[in-house]
């Protein structure tokens, strides 16, 4: 293949990578901006909505497309429970102290990591696309399943946009966002803000999971790659900014992807990291959010 | 507080004779468990010198173990040093490693902080797997029992044998432990607690926070390497699982159980942890599950940990 | 003689609005100085600009005969300012002798030992009346017994200029007899610069008041000159001291 066509494949797969991505750090970052709690289980979240479509789909066998939309459903409202339980069971009795929820969360990590391998295995298993059909570029043939991961995402990147700015349950979570104590004294009931967030946060990570898992399938590690890119997404981005998650987001997944067809994916990996802890370092606010209060 | 040292020094010293008179009382399985539960706890106490006493949360402390354990294992393994070479390597490189990194990750406080020294970890971790050429990548190293030998006048000690490793594990964790009684009752320890207490406010008593800062991260990172360093040459084994993000958590969940900010806290942890693990292992293969649940009780029920509660409880002379 | 401490045209501003503004202020070696002015008149703020926790906007500080502008507090600390904070900021969960050795071992020269340490703790604890409450967790004294430690923590830098802001308030008036001759005791080692609302304690102490209003100097002078301005009976006298 020559340069040009090579590198458009490198592009669409970035495409598809920044989409999920774009997703999963949403979830991340509604969570520390609206909760100030860096949930470092985001992962497992991820992980888990992965390993659940693929219990779904097993479950009820017979046509994938109908297998899959049933895990798109199930999948994200029980790992919104198992995030809601969660929260109600630890990081409201830690009082959502910062530091205390970190070491909260590595736990929660590890609880969730363990029980996947021992009720689900070491295995990687895949699930059935709901579809198979491929569109035929003049250089090469591209799954139009994965094209439909970037609409998918683009669909529900805009209704979360619609609700954050537009809805009333918006305007609740920017008002605790921006100061939770007037919030609570102007009667906005922050806790029940704070358990929907973190459910909503977890479900944002499991429905982005459930999109990537016909191609890329379910193992009870594929938390800890995802959580670290959220991470470099929303530090870039700046917190608490969805223009800023989504830029973010397209910058890494496709450069991701070209690096990645071009370079050994780990000096890729090592790059990234050393730049974004250096953005942390250097440029707190992220390179497109403005600096704090 | 003021420093009557008497009981204290001698818990200390009682703690060490005991662990002396162990060697010869435990089973062969359990003498070779303790030796690696000292190394660990020395990698718990230099935790614990950051975390504890200036109240610094890293999430990155596997890399100063794992700058001791490629420092000396990579220089015995390439260049064929001899073992105190190979241990002062170990130390260089985390002296080195640890300066550049609290120059930069002290500009940031609180969970940037912690998120900061994590990626750090994660891209030192890499670079590991990246230069497998030389790193033996996830597969890691052996170290030979040929390259494990000490010459001294004459008397060859071999660091393989089960009671010399055990001495040379004991001689590390005792040098560590007097050495953290030391910083925690000296004048550089009352400046780190008053640190942690409010920074601020120790500014204005003309205090330089943050060259302090970096004192306790070098000096953290030094003994994290010390540690690194001894399990490459006592254990012979240098291997990036020991840099992963687990081996960053791992001091964090023993320094917690023990107590933050006791001296013999970290011993205290990292010994129940090793046996809950080795107990559960019994019955279960789901150690993550222990740890992760442990974690958990712990910053929800049991902040302070054991000796932190005791102190607070009964013996307030407790270090 | 040179002033120990001159300000020419100091300025804070916080976004629009001017917390400081253009304050030339200077401060002889030996004089205890009190400064008053209503809430909000920018009192804090001037002295926490010469302390340098906070960072001027426009003007120079000159301690000494050197410029401090942009030294780091710490370092301003070193060269002899050291200030007692209004919001009582003892280390409370430190002993009261823990509070007291953090600046007896800075200030030591040469000898760190335990003893040399031990000595000037326990003189800083007698001369403001601590003795005997070492080994109290700093959090569990008496509120008047906290800013007593406050200003033991202060004498301890052995400063040249001691900034002491709002030092008398909440305290007992049995407790503020004791404050004005321990004042007075400093004041024989050092220069005293005073933030008070407690007018009784500015007349008994002061050699010179300034009066700051709107982020200016309203007024300069001796307590009498003060008391008998009419511009200050206006902006401040008229109110309640207390306010």
């Amino acid at each position: 293949m020559a340069f040009g066509p090579h590198l458009l494949l490198a592009t669409l797969e970035g495409l598809v990578t920044s989409a999920v991505l774009a997703l999963m750090a949403l979830g991340l970052s509604l969570v520390f901006g609206v909760m100030r709690v860096v949930n470092v289980a985001h992962g497992e979240f991820f992980m888990l909505g992965a390993v659940l479509a693929w219990a779904v789909t097993a479950t009820l066998g017979g046509n994938p497309a109908i297998g899959f939309l049933a895990a798109l459903v199930i999948s994200p409202l029980i790992v919104g429970a198992v995030a809601l339980l969660a929260e109600q069971l630890v990081l409201k009795r830690l009082n959502y102290n910062p530091e205390a929820t970190i070491v909260a969360t590595i736990g929660l990590l590890y609880i969730i990591q363990q029980l996947a391998l021992t009720f689900y295995g070491p295995d990687a298993r895949p699930v059935a696309a709901p579809f198979n059909y491929r569109i035929s570029l003049p250089w090469f043939g591209y799954s139009g399943y994965k094209l439909s991961i970037i609409g998918a995402s683009a669909i529900l990147l805009i209704a979360t946009w619609f609700v954050l700015t537009r809805t009333r349950i918006g305007l609740v979570m920017r008002a605790t966002q921006y100061d939770s104590e007037t919030a609570q004294a102007f009667g906005i009931p922050v806790e029940r803000v704070y358990a929907g967030v973190f459910a909503l946060g977890a479900m944002l990570a499991a429905v982005a999971a459930v999109l990537i898992v016909p191609i890329s399938q379910a193992h009870y590690l594929m938390g800890l790659d995802p959580l670290l890119l959220s991470f470099i997404v929303v530090i870039i981005g700046g917190l608490g900014s969805l223009r800023g998650t989504v830029v973010a987001a397209l910058l890494i997944g496709v450069s991701d992807g070209v690096i990645s067809v071009f370079f050994s994916p780990t000096l890729a990996k090592i790059i990234a990291t050393l730049v974004v802890a250096m953005v942390l370092v250097f440029r707190p606010q992220g390179l497109f959010g403005t600096a704090r209060r | 507080m003021r420093h009557d040292g008497f009981k204290p020094a001698a818990l200390h010293v009682a703690v060490i004779a005991l662990l002396f008179a162990l060697n010869f009382m435990l089973p062969d399985y359990h003498h070779g468990l303790l030796a690696r539960i000292m190394v660990l706890a020395v990698f718990a106490m230099g935790y614990n010198l950051l975390f504890g006493y200036v109240g610094l949360l890293s999430l990155g402390h596997a890399m100063f173990f794992s700058a001791g354990l490629y420092g000396s294992g990579l220089a015995i393994y390439h260049l064929g040093w001899s073992v105190p070479a190979a241990f002062g390597a170990g130390l260089v490189s985390g002296a080195a490693l640890s300066l550049v990194i609290g120059l930069l990750a002290l500009r940031t406080t609180g969970v940037a902080f912690m998120i900061v020294t994590m990626m750090f970890a994660q891209v030192f971790y890499l670079s590991i797997l990246y230069f497998a050429q030389w790193t033996g990548g996830d597969q890691g190293l052996v170290l030979q029992q040929s390259q494990r030998l000490i010459e001294v006048g004459g008397v060859t000690l071999d660091l393989t044998e089960p009671v010399t490793r055990y001495m040379a594990a004991l001689g590390l964790f005792s040098v560590v432990l007097v050495a953290t009684l030391f910083i925690a009752r000296s004048a550089f320890g009352r400046v780190l607690v008053a640190i942690r207490e409010n920074e601020e406010r120790t500014k204005m008593l003309g205090y330089d926070t943050f060259a302090n800062k970096l004192a306790a991260v070098v000096a953290s990172g030094v003994i994290c390497a010390a540690s690194g360093a001894a399990y490459a040459l006592l254990f012979g084994y240098v291997g990036s699982t020991l840099a992963s993000v687990q081996y960053s958590i791992l001091p964090l969940l023993w320094v917690l159980l023990g107590g933050a900010a006791t001296t013999l806290g970290p011993l205290v942890g990292t010994v129940f942890m090793y046996y809950v693990i080795d107990v559960t292992s019994g019955y279960t293969s789901a150690y993550m599950l222990v740890v992760g649940i442990a974690l958990i009780l712990l910053v929800l029920y049991f902040p302070k940990g054991v000796l932190g509660t005791i102190r607070d409880r009964w013996v307030r002379w407790l270090p | 003689m040179m002033p120990l401490l001159t300000t020419k045209g100091l300025g804070k501003s916080y976004g629009g609005l001017k917390a400081v503004d253009g304050v030339d202020f200077s401060l002889m070696p030996g004089e205890i100085r009190a400064i008053i002015g209503p809430n909000g008149a920018g009192k804090t703020t001037f002295v926490s600009l010469v302390c340098g926790r906070v960072h001027p906007s426009a003007g120079m500080i000159v301690f000494d005969g050197e410029d401090i502008t942009s030294m780091p507090p710490h370092q301003r600390v070193r060269h002899g300012i050291a200030y007692t904070f209004q919001i009582t900021s003892v280390f409370a969960n430190l002993t009261a002798y823990d509070n007291v050795a953090l600046p007896v071992q800075r200030t030591l020269q040469g000898g760190h030992g335990h003893k040399a340490v031990h000595a000037g703790v326990m003189e800083a604890l007698a001369r403001t009346g601590l003795a005997g409450r070492e080994d109290v967790l700093a959090g569990h004294l008496s509120y008047g017994h906290q800013r007593l430690l406050e200003v033991a923590m202060g004498l301890a830098l052995k400063p040249r200029l001691l900034i002491l802001d709002e030092p008398t308030q909440g305290l007992s008036d049995g407790e503020i007899d004791g404050f004005i001759t321990l004042v007075r005791e400093i004041a024989g080692s050092a220069t005293v610069l005073l933030i008070e609302h407690n007018m009784q304690v500015v007349m008994k102490l002061a050699d010179r008041i300034t009066v700051m209003n709107g982020g200016t100097i309203l007024a300069e002078g001796t307590p009498e000159q003060i008391s008998a301005n009419a511009d200050v009976q206006h902006a401040y006298l008229g109110t309640p001291a207390d306010e």
